[in-house]
């Protein structure tokens, strides 16, 4: 059964749209992630225009979100005041991303950083966290080892506007959450993902917050931002697929209550371990897509619309 | 459609062009030439569309069938490899680009005279492509290059097709092709011309819009997204809301 999409102007097997929405669900309950840097290449890779794929993504996180949310919420671990900080550096980062998103369009050059940040960022945190969390599996598997200390201090302990974080159980400077939330919501606009699978390790490297509540915060506040990016792309792009966006979404929220569950039922640590191999696998694939001669060195773009 | 309805509407086409063609001086109506349907209309199923084009010819000679969409800009980037990876350098921008292009013929395109093939833009390498400002560096072998690339891309796309010496002719006087459009097509005017040729020369041509429009839901989310935008970024996000909400709502009573 095909359907056709008005924005993206292509017709699509209803099904296959389905069982994406369901998987990226299933992820998007499990990590806590939007699942958007998945989504997006994978539109792509169908056939929907670029530009589409980011703001659709983006329409889509927000429903995936905001189950997951009410899931995590049940059970406490939601960090309500951290996340209304995060949003708040978020909102302002991700609407200088629309513009940059903007502005590298009118070069040609905007499908190029989209890869190349994919490739960079999710090749860092891939390895970072697969590092980190294969260290924690060999550590809990010796039970001698001493203790580490609950969280190292830092330069980034001494900064200004301290706030005490009672559900994260953190007396930090709200400077750091604004800034983390600024630098996620550039990268949400700009690869069209909701930034989850930076914003997790951020909070839990950079914050020293405890993983509960990780998950739960970080859904919370990709509402905000991906619906901020929704609302900008509706505006400036028109590229919001509403069809795309609802078919992909009941195949999402169904997933993300499975993922919830799953999720429950694995251990921190190999819940990351598992989550880093997943990023690693799509930075190798763009990666080698970006090295690996094209089968067409051309590529057209139709300007304006329809005239 | 099967044989027989197909049988039917080229026998219906041809009464019909034939009493519109008596107030003519009988027998000088040499082509006439009809379309199943002078409308696409790109519902929620959408997934391309077929049309027959059918007609009739007095005297020896071949037909030259050229169906063409709205026209637009088009960039055409080409990529090359810098440091290991592959970056879009050059550009090139055609103006008046047909967004669709579909030429079927009786017999082998070159038998016809090339100029005319150029005038007229019958094959492929005849369409009129010039990029809209050359700058005098631009070498004639990278325009061709671009040329080429962009016919490529669109062929690919199932937009630009060429089925020389496809079309039958029945008795050498009856004859009808399947023009196909893909899901992707552009909304707007098309033009479909029907060229009777004689020794290389076309004696006839008979021209008939077709048009390509949206209808029902989606025309109504494409009009809904472009004149009211932010009215339909908030739509979009309540759906969104609302849609997540429900599923937490359902899943709490499994």
């Amino acid at each position: 059964m095909h359907v056709y999409l008005p924005i993206a102007e292509i017709s699509v097997n209803v099904f296959l749209i389905l069982g994406m929405g369901g998987m990226i669900g299933v992820l998007s309950g499990l990590f806590g992630v939007g699942g958007g840097f998945l989504m997006t290449p994978l539109l792509i890779f169908m056939g929907v225009p670029p530009a589409v794929s980011v703001a659709t993504s983006a329409n889509q996180i927000v429903a995936s979100s905001v189950s997951g949310v009410i899931a995590h919420w049940r059970r406490g671990n939601v960090d309500f005041k951290m996340g209304l900080v995060l949003l708040v550096g978020g909102v302002f980062g991700s609407s200088a991303g629309v513009a940059l998103f903007t502005l590298l369009r009118t070069f040609g050059q905007i499908d190029l950083v989209i890869n190349l940040s994919y490739v960079i960022f999710l090749g860092t945190i891939g390895l970072l966290m697969l590092n980190e969390s294969v260290r924690a599996i060999v550590r809990s598997r010796r039970p001698t080892v001493r203790r580490s200390k609950l969280h190292q201090h830092t330069w980034l302990h001494g900064l200004p506007l301290k706030m005490r974080f009672r559900r994260s159980k953190l007396y930090i400077s709200a400077l750091l959450p604004l800034g983390i939330g600024f630098c996620v919501g550039l990268l949400t606009a700009l690869m069209g993902v909701g930034g989850g699978f930076v914003m997790v390790p951020a909070m839990i490297y950079l914050l020293g917050m405890p993983t509960g509540v990780v998950v739960g915060t970080s859904l919370f506040q990709i509402i905000f931002v991906t619906a901020n990016v929704t609302f900008l792309q509706a505006i400036n792009t028109q590229t919001v697929d509403v069809v795309l966006a609802v078919t992909l979404l009941v195949g999402a929220v169904i997933g993300a209550q499975f993922g919830t569950r799953l999720g429950v039922k694995l251990k921190g640590e190999h819940l990351r371990s598992l989550l880093a191999l997943m990023v690693l696998g799509v930075c190798a694939k763009i990666a080698v897509d970006l090295v690996v001669t094209p089968a067409d060195l051309y590529s057209v773009d139709f300007l304006m619309g329809h005239g | 459609m099967n044989g027989r309805a197909r049988h039917f509407m080229i026998a219906a086409g041809l009464v019909l062009s034939a009493f519109a063609a008596i107030p003519a001086v009988y027998g000088k109506q040499d082509l006439v030439a009809n379309l199943s349907d002078h409308e696409i209309a790109i519902t929620t199923g959408f997934t391309g569309a077929k049309l027959l084009l059918f007609g009739a010819i007095e005297g020896e000679g071949q037909i030259v069938v050229v169906v063409t969409g709205p026209r637009q800009s088009v960039k055409v980037r080409r990529k090359e490899r810098v440091a290991g990876i592959w970056i879009n350098t050059d550009s090139m921008t055609f103006d008046n680009v047909p967004s669709f292009y579909a030429v079927a013929t009786t017999k082998p395109l070159e038998q016809i005279d090339p100029d005319i093939r150029s005038r007229q833009e019958m094959g492929l390498n005849h369409l009129n492509l010039r990029p809209a400002d050359i700058d005098d560096d631009v070498s004639m072998e990278d325009i061709n290059a671009f040329r080429e690339g962009l016919v490529r891309n669109q062929v690919r796309h199932g937009l630009y097709s060429a089925s020389s010496g496809r079309i039958t002719l029945v008795s050498d006087r009856l004859f009808d092709t399947w023009v196909s459009f893909p899901a992707n097509v552009v909304t707007g005017i098309y033009t479909v011309s029907v060229y009777y040729i004689q020794d290389g020369n076309p004696v006839h041509a008979q021209t008939t819009p077709l048009r390509v429009s949206k209808i029902g839901l989606g025309a109504y989310a494409f009009r809904f997204a472009h004149n009211n935008a932010a009215a339909y970024g908030v739509f979009a996000i309540v759906i969104a809301v609302l849609a997540g909400w429900l599923a937490a709502v359902i899943f709490r009573k499994v």
